[in-house]
């Protein structure tokens, strides 16, 4: 049984497959009028979300019914979690209806290892905490492939609230991965004390725009500040915002910018320049679909290396 | 592994002349039909269908490529190989499409390519062309056109080699230890 956790848990065989089922996915589905391929039929895939969510939460959903799989979705507030039930004996309930694979989103890092060494189904952590997003830099990376024609190689700055975030942490193991070279920009605050050895930080934003071939910006994570974790907006916007007057050197570098979303239009990057041909912003809501749909379909379809598939 | 080589390179020139007369006879010409071949060496197969029937008729018919990967009911995917690659840019409501491929056995295959087919249109009439008819079939599924019908056991494997992949055009038969 195999779980995604972590980045860790892939190689890069593994990722490399995702991506060749998802430019299948894509090449497939995204144009026609029936937008489904029955691949997963019979199977139900529950969706676990204890935090916000529209991208991850509705494209994984997607993604199942898109292979035909069931799904049934479960929220904190109005499950029986709110009568204090534990997750490991929510995951021992699903189990009893057939639950063929787990998605999860929790607040606590280190929650879906709790179900996956239950042993009962695959599980996808879908975010937890501030510790791993793996789908999301799944995605980052395919739609990185869709532009750049490449990964490998590419300077990849990441701007923003680093310490706080998931992706930013999970970016770095798949963009090492590829061998990337992986840049990071913040407010010393936002910056963890322990950086990867691999991880250059960078003094300015201009340094960005001049070396780096892609800036990926992060949300400031307002809600996962504690008490004395303070953010003056118009110093950070001075110093870490794509701003109108810095938009104007990424067009003439011909530079693509990324953000995981929610996008705090006017914090992070100015709408001007997300709504551009520069951002690649919902391109990577778009492919997330697919490159979900690649990795449920990875998850549980078998394997075999006998059969020369598939025809 | 003892081979056998049942069609040569001439043999298969020949057959798939007589199918494509076969399909322009039986179609009444060639101006409402389309060619759409299934993933990998059925798509091959198609584009030397539609040259050949270009010559017989003076029509180029549209021709596609189907890949039935997630429609087949016997499913493994094997993590690294390609998965085939589907494009049909054509609308192919109310002609006849003519589905290709290079060896008919259980019927399976043709069974989620119908499926697949299905999923990107609402074709008039579909058709089956295939190079090689092997038997045994497990479905209630019948070609229009065959090449060449062989006799086979199911410890027996038929392989197509085909020039534009494999670097030759021969169709073999060979024994499978169970």
């Amino acid at each position: 049984m195999r779980h995604l956790i972590t980045v860790k848990d892939l190689s890069l065989e593994d990722v490399n497959a995702i991506f060749m089922l998802a430019d299948s996915f894509y090449e497939q589905i995204d144009s026609r009028p029936i937008k489904k391929v029955p691949l997963l039929t019979g199977k139900t895939v529950a969706l676990l979300f204890s935090e916000p969510s529209t991208r991850t939460r509705v494209s994984f959903e997607l993604a199942a019914k898109r292979l035909s799989a069931d799904t049934v979705t479960i929220t904190q507030s109005t499950s029986s979690m709110k009568k204090g039930e534990t997750l490991e004996d929510t995951a021992r309930t699903l189990s009893q209806y057939g639950i063929d694979l787990l998605v999860i989103r929790h607040s606590k890092a280190g929650a879906p290892d709790i179900i996956s060494s239950l042993g009962l189904f695959p599980v996808v952590n879908a975010g937890d905490g501030k510790r791993s997003h793996p789908t999301q830099a799944l995605l980052d990376a395919y739609t990185i492939y869709r532009e750049y024609g490449k990964i490998k190689g590419l300077k990849v700055a990441i701007i923003g609230d680093i310490l706080h975030s998931r992706v930013a942490r999970s970016n770095f193991e798949i963009l090492r991965m590829f061998g990337c070279r992986i840049f990071v920009l913040g407010p010393t605050s936002m910056i963890p004390s322990y950086l990867p050895e691999d991880v250059v930080r960078l003094e300015n934003i201009e340094q960005a725009i001049e070396e780096c071939d892609l800036l990926y910006f992060l949300r400031i994570q307002f809600e996962r500040f504690n008490e004395r974790e303070v953010v003056d907006i118009d110093t950070y916007r001075r110093k870490y915002a794509l701003t109108r007057e810095r938009f104007e050197k990424i067009k003439k570098r011909d530079l693509r910018i990324m953000h995981p979303g929610p996008v705090n239009r006017g914090i992070e990057i100015d709408s001007e320049a997300v709504d551009s041909e520069f951002s690649l912003v919902f391109k990577q809501v778009k492919f997330g679909l697919y490159v979900r749909m690649g990795i449920l379909a990875y998850l549980l379809s078998e394997r075999s290396e006998e059969i020369e598939v598939p025809y | 592994m003892q081979e056998k080589i049942i069609l040569g390179k001439e043999e298969i020139r020949r057959s798939l002349a007589r199918i494509a007369h076969e399909i322009v006879e039986k179609n009444k010409g060639a101006s409402n039909i389309a060619l759409i071949g299934i993933w990998t060496r059925g798509a091959f197969l198609s584009k030397r269908l539609r040259n050949l029937i270009e010559k017989i008729e003076g029509v180029t018919v549209p021709a596609g490529v189907l890949d039935i990967t997630f429609y087949r009911d016997d499913l493994k995917i094997r993590g690294l190989k390609q998965p085939g690659r589907t494009s049909i840019d054509f609308n192919f409501e109310g002609k006849t499409v003519i589905l290709v491929d290079d060896v008919l056995y259980t019927g399976r295959t043709a069974r989620a390519a119908l499926n697949a087919l299905m999923d990107y249109g609402r074709p008039s009439r579909v058709q089956l062309a295939v190079l090689v008819d092997r038997g045994h079939r497990e479905l209630p599924i019948k070609p229009d056109f065959v090449g060449k019908n062989i006799p086979t056991s199911k410890n027996e494997e038929i392989r197509v080699y085909l020039e534009e992949i494999d670097g030759k055009d021969s169709v073999v038969i060979r024994s499978v230890e169970e």
